[in-house]
């Protein structure tokens, strides 16, 4: 018999119920809570007269609404200038006091991006299965859990019986072996993956990113590209628990201290894919190809090497892919043809759930500092991932470095990645965001985003239009 | 999900065909964060002489006298008695929200959209396909009869007239035992509360860090 996948072992592990019509029911060790994908649920259950099977198995932070500016975030929530958003704040707040459910509330130096916040409390660990009202709930897998986004109903049935009905999905691996070249970062592997199998490569598997590349990555590294699995159509992306994943989650406030420490640890050296495990599909990368990447167009998969051209329509024969080439390039404003390094920029935004923790504030810091953000860059957004991020990059002095340099230094927020709060894109202006999507409209109506890492960031703020920031750091 | 068994309630006309979603619960409650509380807005423009926003009290609000659900022959009631086509339109699960937190649990009518169908039975509403000339039987003895009230008997599939006359109304076997027992999703997985409580158990002796509250 073969051996079993990461996934497969998560899996087996969780199963409550098989049922004869092929699914499941799957126990969920955490859910993650925040304030725009929980209210109906919570009235839900309110309705039903029911309560949360485990409060204890869930975790609340409001992120989506919040916003970013200092001066109308020390107000608290009823400082949050519009309406809908504050309410939405109120009503989570007020939702979790009813049911029980721990909460950092807009305020608390813990608070921040659901999918900053979980791994840096130790509330998501390796060999859970966690849920959240929000598709890059896959971010968690970085730890060796098994973890997927859900709408408000699976929201409201998790909380009543902590658990969900699922279908097994089928394995997919994606080796990355060899070594990054110098300055090459998580972000750009993850969307180099993206461009070669696509933005629906992944659907219906769970993905497990292995090899040379994921084992030499950080924890936070290891975030930014399981985070991104679902813009490769996967729901779930991990990677297989090692010693740097147990590094990371020693010592976090929600992690098992002492004897249950030792007891979990020998549990969690068991959660990769056996040597013999088979996989349905098998994808591999050579990581000394990879280069910096700038998404040039309105999907995740549209993207080119920093050295490389914006496509023209007539490079492909398929009828459908040049139409979407050039309903792209109409709404990016851009002609086929010209150097990715010649788009200019308006607006640099350095944030959301792919990139705002420590390690991506640090390098994005490294990039600007004693340098200044060129004049035709109208903003330059840094939104760190939680209140502890901040703190901790301000004690490194990171916020001075950004503010000297003519960066925006903020509140942690969702803030620009999808603009639900005010820091949204005017009509037609390019921003070179670390976020993830870079749908149309996705930042602000008209807006046009291109999805890079916080190295590319940072260096195309100083340029005004994106460079290679190898050359700029001399690697 | 509460539990369906007979409804014996006044019934209430809304007379006309393709009665759409917008129709039921306008676009401006979309907003609300809630679940319930539709139903004071339900068929707002039809109902109030005003423009209503969300978080209106509508105690004082001016009502159209000439909306049938206004009057008072009509309050109470619990069967909505429509036309072809009820709930045509937009998805919008807020509809039969407010149906629902309006006090109706029944809708009988030639047809139904298929949406707004399907979201029915999410909610405890039941919608009933009747034939076209039995509705319009049920019209005309409802214009007539001041109280007039049906009861609707979903284990035998009938809704019965004043005069004790039974009309047969199909319903699917899955949709009929979900509603028959309260069921939803969520409803049918506590049926295995008990395998879950054992998983659990079991669950928690194996990695007893994950039932560990916290710091």
């Amino acid at each position: 018999m073969a051996g079993k996948t990461l996934y497969d072992k998560l899996w087996d592990a969780h199963v409550v119920k098989q049922r004869k019509d092929g699914t499941a029911l799957i126990y969920i060790d955490r859910q993650l809570v925040h304030e725009v994908t929980s209210p109906q649920a919570f009235e839900g259950l309110r309705i039903a007269g029911r309560k949360l099977w485990r409060a204890d198995a869930n975790l609340a932070t409001p992120d989506h609404n919040v916003p970013s500016l200092k001066s109308e975030r020390d107000g608290g929530v009823a400082g949050i200038v519009e309406d809908v958003s504050r309410i939405q704040v109120e009503t989570l707040d007020d939702n979790c006091d009813e049911f029980g459910v721990t909460e950092f509330e807009i305020n608390d130096i813990r608070q921040g991006i659901v999918h900053v916040v979980g791994p840096e409390q130790g509330a998501t660990l390796p060999g859970m299965t966690v849920v959240c009202g929000d598709s890059h709930t896959a971010t968690h897998g970085a730890l060796g859990a098994l973890a997927h986004g859900i709408g408000t109903s699976e929201v409201e049935h998790a909380m009543a019986t902590q658990c969900l009905i699922q279908k097994k999905m089928k394995n997919m691996l994606i080796r990355v072996d060899g070594t990054l070249r110098p300055g090459i970062t998580p972000k750009d592997v993850i969307l180099a993956i993206i461009g070669k199998i696509g933005t629906a490569g992944g659907t219906g598997h769970a993905i497990e990113f292995g090899g040379s590349v994921f084992r030499e990555m950080s924890i936070e590294g290891r975030m930014t590209v399981c985070n991104m699995a679902i813009e490769a159509g996967a729901l779930v992306g991990m990677v297989a628990v090692d010693q740097t994943t147990l590094d990371y989650v020693e010592g976090r406030p929600y992690a098992p201290k002492a004897e249950l420490w030792a007891q979990a640890v020998n549990y969690w050296r068991t959660l990769r894919s056996d040597d013999d495990a088979s996989f349905d599909t098998i994808v591999e990368v050579d990581a000394e190809t990879i280069v910096p990447q700038v998404t040039w167009g309105n999907s995740p998969e549209m993207v080119a090497a920093i050295d490389g051209v914006v496509p023209s329509p007539e490079t492909t024969s398929d009828p459908a892919k040049r139409a979407a080439i050039e309903r792209a390039l109409e709404y990016m404003g851009l002609t086929g043809g010209m150097a990715i390094t010649d788009i200019q920029l308006d607006c640099v935004f350095i944030g959301s759930c792919t990139n705002s923790r420590i390690e991506d504030l640090r390098a994005a810091a490294a990039v600007v500092k004693g340098k200044t953000k060129a004049a035709s860059v109208k903003r330059a957004l840094v939104v760190p991932g939680s209140g502890l991020v901040k703190a901790q990059a301000e004690r490194e002095g990171l916020d001075k470095i950004f503010v000297d340099a003519g960066l925006e230094w903020r509140e942690p927020s969702c803030s620009m990645c999808l603009a639900m709060n005010s820091d949204k894109l005017g009509d037609g202006e390019h921003c070179a965001s670390t976020s993830n999507r870079n749908f149309e409209g996705r930042q602000g109506f008209g807006g046009r985003t291109h999805l890079v890492s916080p190295e590319m960031a940072a260096a195309a703020a100083i340029a005004g239009h994106f460079v290679d920031v190898r050359d700029v750091m001399g690697l | 999900m509460k539990k369906f068994t007979t409804v014996e309630g006044v019934v209430a006309p809304i007379d006309r065909a393709n009665v759409d979603t917008d129709m039921i619960i306008p676009k401006q409650f979309l907003k609300s964060i809630k679940r319930s509380g539709f139903g004071p807005f339900l068929f707002d423009e039809q109902r109030y002489l005003d423009v209503g926003e969300p978080g209106m009290d509508c105690s004082d609000r001016p009502l159209n006298p000439d909306f049938p659900l206004n009057f008072p022959r009509y309050q109470g009631a619990e069967i909505l008695l429509a036309r072809d086509n009820f709930g045509c339109g937009s998805s919008r699960e807020h509809a039969p929200w407010a149906i629902e937190d309006s006090g109706f649990r029944v809708l009988i009518a030639p047809s139904f959209a298929d949406i707004f169908f399907n979201n029915c039975f999410k909610n405890a509403l039941l919608p009933i396909v009747l034939k076209e000339d039995i509705v319009d039987l049920l019209f005309e003895e409802m214009y007539q009869e001041e109280g007039y009230s049906l009861t609707v008997d979903l284990a035998r599939q009938v809704v019965v007239r004043p005069n004790g006359e039974e009309v047969l109304f199909e319903i699917d076997e899955f949709r009929k035992h979900c509603l028959v027992n309260g069921l939803d999703d969520i409803g049918l997985t506590l049926q295995d509360a008990d395998a879950i409580r054992e998983f659990e158990q079991s669950w928690q002796q194996r990695s007893p860090w994950l039932f560990n509250a916290g710091p």
